[in-house]
Parts: structure tokens; sequence; C-alpha cells
């Protein structure tokens, strides 16, 4: 068994798909919109040379798939951050950041020093959690 | 100063049309990044890696817009643009000569994006629903 896709709640999935490929620099593994399904749009990333992982953005839906009371909720809970982290890995993490920040990105963590490596986190821009971690070698 | 033999600095270079293709990159930028005038980097490429920097790069782009061919709905236009280039009848042109049909008929080669994209069923299911389904069975509940 392997993990092949995982979800995460966008509040636009165009703002997240500029953010994630032209600031983070993931690219797209797919984008279509289904129109018997309402339009419904399955648009997934990854970071290049990692093409069997993607990550989901997926819009909050409306009525009759979740009922407005539960797609407050879910908003709610991701803009306060609380809806899901993707936890990154890099190999230099302080070069990563400087790149990130020189694209515009605003960091919640500075580059620090934990017992598995150097780890930094930010924000996309529905609220979402990210952390970018260089990791010490003997937990690579 | 720490020595680097000159197939680092091309590295960096061809690592830099790897990571930004999308933007709007040029030969002399990367010549830049690998530290060397742009006719030294293109001559030291093609000895390093076999192909000039701009074909790399170019090949780069194409392979990308091929892979969002295939897997998105995204006009040709589109996705033109979203890997850097900003004329399409070059990009046209350039797809053709690479693979030996224009983009379009490339894309018409394989199964619809939606089809290819693996919506999974939980999605199909709870998606698919129609919206309305008051069928008038409501309106007969309490009675008789």
């Amino acid at each position: 068994m392997k993990i092949s896709t995982a979800q995460l709640w966008v509040h636009d999935q165009d703002e997240a798909l500029a953010f994630y490929t032209e600031k983070l620099g993931m690219e797209v593994r797919s984008d279509v919109t289904v129109p018997e399904f309402g339009d419904f749009r399955w648009l997934t990333v990854s970071p290049p040379g990692q093409e069997d992982v993607a990550i989901v953005l997926m819009a909050i839906p409306g009525a009759p798939v979740m009922d407005d009371a539960t797609a407050g909720q879910v908003e709610d809970l991701m803009s306060k951050g609380f809806a899901g982290t993707v936890f990154l890995t890099t190999d230099d993490v302080k070069a990563s950041v400087e790149e990130l920040k020189g694209r515009g990105l605003e960091f919640t963590q500075e580059p620090q020093e934990v017992p598995y490596g150097i780890d930094s986190a930010f924000r996309d821009p529905s609220g979402n959690n990210l952390r970018l971690t260089e990791l010490r070698g003997d937990f690579g | 100063m720490e020595y680097l033999p000159t197939t680092r600095h091309l590295l960096r270079a061809k690592d830099l049309a790897d990571a930004r293709y999308a933007e709007p990159l040029t030969v002399s930028e990367m010549a830049r990044a690998a530290g060397l005038s742009r006719a030294h980097f293109s001559r030291e490429f093609r000895r390093a890696f076999g192909e000039p920097p701009h074909t790399y790069l170019l090949t780069r782009r194409l392979e990308r817009a091929a892979a969002l061919l295939r897997n998105t709905d995204w006009q040709v236009l589109e996705i033109c643009l979203s890997v850097g280039l900003t004329s399409v009848g070059s990009f046209t042109s350039s797809f053709k000569s690479a693979y030996g049909i224009s983009p379009t008929v490339y894309r018409a080669a394989f199964p619809p994006a939606t089809e290819r994209a693996m919506v999974p069923l939980c999605v199909q299911r709870i998606y698919g629903r129609p919206k309305h389904s008051t069928f008038g069975e409501d309106r007969g509940s309490g009675r008789g």
C-alpha cells in the first residue's frame, strides 16, 4: 500500500493553483472540470520529480454535497489554520526559505533547529499550514 | 573560496531550467547562474550534457506542456503560457517538431483528461447526486 493522493480544502482553487505552482514551484498533475458533477474540479499538484504522490486542492462544496452550515464550519476551521497541514522536506531549508521569501511567501516560523533537523513553516492563502523541513541525516 | 568544477556551475544552470521553466527564463539567465559568458556557457553546456542549453530548456517546457495536454482540460494557449512560452505559434511549431504532431492532435490521441484524472468513486457518488431531490414525497407526509 502506498499513499497516492491526500486532500486539502482551499478557499479558492485558482488562487491555490497560483500559490502552489508559481510560488511554491509545484507542478499540476491533473486539472479537469466535470460538468456532470456540477462542474466539480479535480485539481492536483505535487513537487517536480514526485509524480506518484499528489495533493488535491479541493474547493469547499455547496449543497447538496455539503449543507451551508457545514461548509461554513469547514471554511472557519480552514481560515483558523486547523483544517490540515502538509509536511514538506528539502535538502537545504535555509536556501529554500530564502528562495520562497523572494517569491513573496511569508513564513510563520523561520528555520529553527529541532532534534530531527531544521524546521520552518508558512501558510497557503487559505490558511493551511505548511511545514518545510531539512531532515537530519539519520531522520531522512 | 572553494574550487568547484565547471560542470557543477553548469548543473546549477540546468537545475535553474528545471525549477523555473514556467517563468520567462532565458539562456542568458542560465549563463549568469553558471557564472559564464553566454557563448562560453552554451559551448560548455553542450559538451557536458550533449545538447545546447536552449534545447534543454525548450524540451523541458515541451515535456511539461505534453503532460498538461494529457492531464488537464486547459486551452492550448493557457498551457503555452504556463510553461514559460509566450507565442502560441512558436509553441505549436516547436511541439510539432519535437513530437511530430500538433498539440491538439497530440491531445486527441489520448483519452479525455476527465477520464485520465482518476476522479475517485466517492467524489462521483457525492457530486453526481442531483441537486434537487424534492419529488413530492414530502408533500404527502403526515397525511393518510
